[in-house]
């Protein structure tokens, strides 16, 4: 018999996500410019490394968006992108509103965007080290992959997890399909449930199969559009962060949450 | 033919400079034309049409401390085939101390068909000393394709390397003419700019695509490279 | 293991060391409309073969012999600005060291007990022919070995980009390498000879277009290629 479940989040194409909107009536102050808001870091810790991968277009850089959005005012944050990374890639960034463009960093992939986040890692773990020499000690990298195929995904050398994000636009055939994204990234993620009407895709077949592919592991649906922060995306990131310092402070090798 | 040359330029104690050695005999005669200010200037004239392969021409160089040359050629030289087996040696050797300024500006080398040519420039130059180098090659006479020349420049800043380059062109240089190297150009060339309180400009390149301001590692040195589809225009891009 | 398939490996572009991020100046050669085709990528890689891939083989090959030299340290820091006075173009410097970089990345998890402590790093990272030097020699290859693997690589990196931007027939490429083997044992061997001679006696072929394309490169928004 299959394992129970971890409870794994329910479709939600209305869009409600229970995160309420940044409300400026609330009384809640902004941290000072210029003063670092964070506690420093046990010397030992090492940021976590999530990978962000998925299929041209699903959504990963506005995810990354949306966490830089969410982690804001609670953590210290880089980004590295292997995408193709034009200046509207680090305006978009920009205007996202919370991240410096001076933490994130480009990697080239030489065409091969699957070879630079599995096979030849040096130069995404170069960009993780530049950051850390720059802006010191960090708490969260976000490492986004090229758009590549279902059959990419990162190198535990380079990520401690990975994320792979994507779309219902693309039929909702994709998780049936598998591939190791699907079936064994930490965290699935399918995005712009808010199209799932007008492109036809069914939202119970895709998290059914999901279910079938992946076993314990969890999914979420989301729609970036309704969900600026992606409050459970964030949510789980913030529960494997909590993993992985504790397996840093313990000395234990950090495996998965 | 044998040839050796040499100019040694010392201050005249009156913000000047004085030559105190000038000699040289054919084809590598020296000549001062004038100063403009502190600077004195000095012409190689070339004699024959030359140098031909056998041939073996040398010019050394010392601007001592306060002194400062400029050094040109009265017209480009062109390396011709002679001896057969024999190679062409062009050598410049120089030696510029501290607080001195040289600047060598000669014209074109013409590498023509069938020449074996070698262009040698050694430079030590102290910290604290001012340098121009230029050096243009042109491959091959008007439509013709050239023979083997190869353009080697050793320059030492106090003792450390600054530049060491070897552009070779003709038939034994594999892929010369190709996109890796020239082209199809068959005109380039570089200015090496070495001020010693003027840090390097950053690197830029001409909107054509065919010239670049190179800051050196190794000092506060600049090197201008390009390629042309002649002389005219390799020289726009080399005028210090 | 033998030293031959150490030899393999080591050359292999599949060794992680960021081989497949690097055009070697055919990106930029390609956009400036001088690469388009088989011919012209043909003389390009004769071309790079007989500049970079001659410098960048006698600097391996120099660092290699520097390795079991009483006066190691010394040594390599005389190479390491002896090939930075070699590389006229910042950004090809850059690219040196960034390699350097990756390569020693590889080269600590792979043979850990090896010593690099010594290589200069100034700059953003020991430039990339040096280490591959030490690591060659670290691994028990020969000079002429560690001098064919340099210039092997600086002609099938370039060939593969070549694949990848030009959408050429892999075939007809994978023969290009085949009628450039001899040149690159040509190469190799002279590199060699060169690694005994004194560092500022080593060759400095130049390309003007190398040079240029490299700073046009640096300067591109976008970049599939790292160079
Ligand atoms: N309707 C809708 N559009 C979305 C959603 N998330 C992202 N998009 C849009 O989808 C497009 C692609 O999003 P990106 O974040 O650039 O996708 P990506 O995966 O980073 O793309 P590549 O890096 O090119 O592979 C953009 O126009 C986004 O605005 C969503 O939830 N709903
Ligand atoms: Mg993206």
């Amino acid at each position: 018999m299959r394992p129970e479940p971890t409870p794994s989040p329910r479709p939600q194409p209305t869009g409600q996500t229970g995160y309420p909107e940044h409300d400026e009536t609330v009384p809640h102050t902004h941290p000072e410019p210029g003063v670092d808001p964070h506690a420093p870091l046990a010397a030992a810790g090492r940021a976590l490394r999530v990978g962000i991968g998925g299929p041209v277009g699903s959504g990963k850089t506005a995810l990354v968006a949306a966490l830089c959005r969410a982690f804001a005012d609670e953590l210290r944050l880089g980004v590295v992108t292997n995408d193709i990374y034009t200046t509207e890639d680090a305006d978009f960034l920009r205007r996202a509103g919370v991240l410096d463009p001076d933490r994130i960093r480009a990697v080239e992939t030489g065409c091969c965007p699957h070879t630079a986040i599995r096979d030849d890692i040096g130069a995404n773990l170069d960009a993780v080290d530049e950051l850390e020499e720059t802006f010191g000690a960090l708490d969260l990298v976000l490492v986004e992959s090229g758009g590549d195929n279902l059959t990419a995904t990162f190198s535990r050398g380079l990520v401690d997890r990975q994320i792979f994000v994507v779309d219902v636009a693309g039929g909702d055939k994709v998780p049936r399909k598998g591939g190791p994204g699907v079936t064994a990234a930490d965290l699935l993620v399918i995005n712009k449930t808010d199209l799932a009407p007008l492109v036809g895709a069914d939202l119970q077949v895709m998290d059914r199969d999901s279910r079938a592919r992946r076993g314990d592991l969890p999914t979420v649906f989301l729609s970036i559009v309704q969900d600026r922060q992606a409050g459970q995306v964030a949510d789980w990131v913030r529960h494997e962060l909590a993993h992985h310092r504790a397996a840093q402070a313990t000395g234990v090798p950090a495996g998965r949450g | 033919m044998r040839a050796v040359a040499r100019l040694v330029a010392h201050p005249d104690g009156r913000g000047g400079t004085r030559l105190t050695e000038l000699a040289g005999e054919p084809p590598l005669l020296l000549r001062r034309t004038g100063h403009r200010g502190p600077v004195a200037e000095v012409y190689v004239v070339g004699a024959a049409a030359g140098p031909l392969a056998g041939d073996d021409l040398r010019l050394e160089i010392e601007v001592t401390t306060g002194a400062a040359v400029r050094v040109h050629t009265v017209a480009a030289s062109v390396a011709l085939p002679g001896r057969v087996g024999a190679t062409s040696r062009m050598m410049v050797s120089a030696r510029v101390h501290p607080g001195a300024a040289l600047h060598w500006l000669p014209e074109q080398t013409v590498a023509a068909a069938g020449c074996a040519h070698l262009a040698e420039s050694r430079v030590e130059v102290a910290e604290g000393a001012t340098l121009t180098w230029r050096d243009e090659l042109i491959c091959g006479r008007h439509a013709e394709e050239p023979g083997d020349a190869v353009l080697h420049t050793v320059v030492d800043l106090a003792g450390r390397p600054l530049l060491r380059q070897t552009l070779a062109v003709g038939p034994q240089a594999p892929g010369w003419s190709g996109p890796a190297v020239l082209g199809g150009a068959p005109a380039t060339g570089s200015l090496l700019v070495l001020h010693p309180d003027r840090p390097a400009d950053p690197p830029w390149v001409h909107p054509g695509g065919t010239a670049a301001r190179l800051p050196l590692a190794g000092g506060p040195a600049t090197l201008w490279t390009a390629t042309a589809p002649d002389a005219h225009t390799l020289r726009s891009h080399l005028e210090p | 293991m033998t030293p031959s398939t150490l030899l393999l490996l080591l050359a292999d572009g599949r060794f992680p060391a960021g081989a497949h991020a690097h055009s070697g100046g055919l990106e930029a050669a390609v956009g400036a409309g001088r690469v388009t085709d088989l011919a012209t990528l043909a003389a390009f890689l004769r071309g790079r073969l007989a500049t970079a891939g001659l410098v960048g083989a006698a600097f391996a090959a120099a660092a290699h012999r520097a390795a079991g030299q009483p006066d190691r340290a010394g040594l390599l820091a005389l190479l390491d600005a002896e090939l930075d006075a070699r590389t006229a173009a910042e950004a090809l410097r850059r690219v040196s060291r960034r390699q350097g970089r990756a390569l020693l990345r590889a080269g600590k998890a792979v043979w850990p007990t090896a010593g690099f402590a010594d290589l200069p790093t100034a700059g953003g990272g020991p430039h990339q022919p040096l280490v591959l030097g030490l690591l060659s020699a670290a691994a028990g290859l020969t000079r002429p070995e560690t001098a064919l693997t340099a210039a092997y690589q600086t002609v099938t990196g370039a060939a593969s980009a070549g694949v990848r931007l030009l959408g050429l027939d892999p075939y007809r490429v994978q023969a290009l390498l085949v009628d450039l083997a001899a040149a690159c044992d040509r190469t190799a061997a002279e590199a060699d000879r060169a690694a005994g001679e004194p560092p500022w006696r080593l060759p400095a072929a130049a390309a003007p277009l190398a040079d240029i394309h490299a700073e046009v490169h640096a300067t591109w928004e976008v970049r599939l290629f790292a160079s």
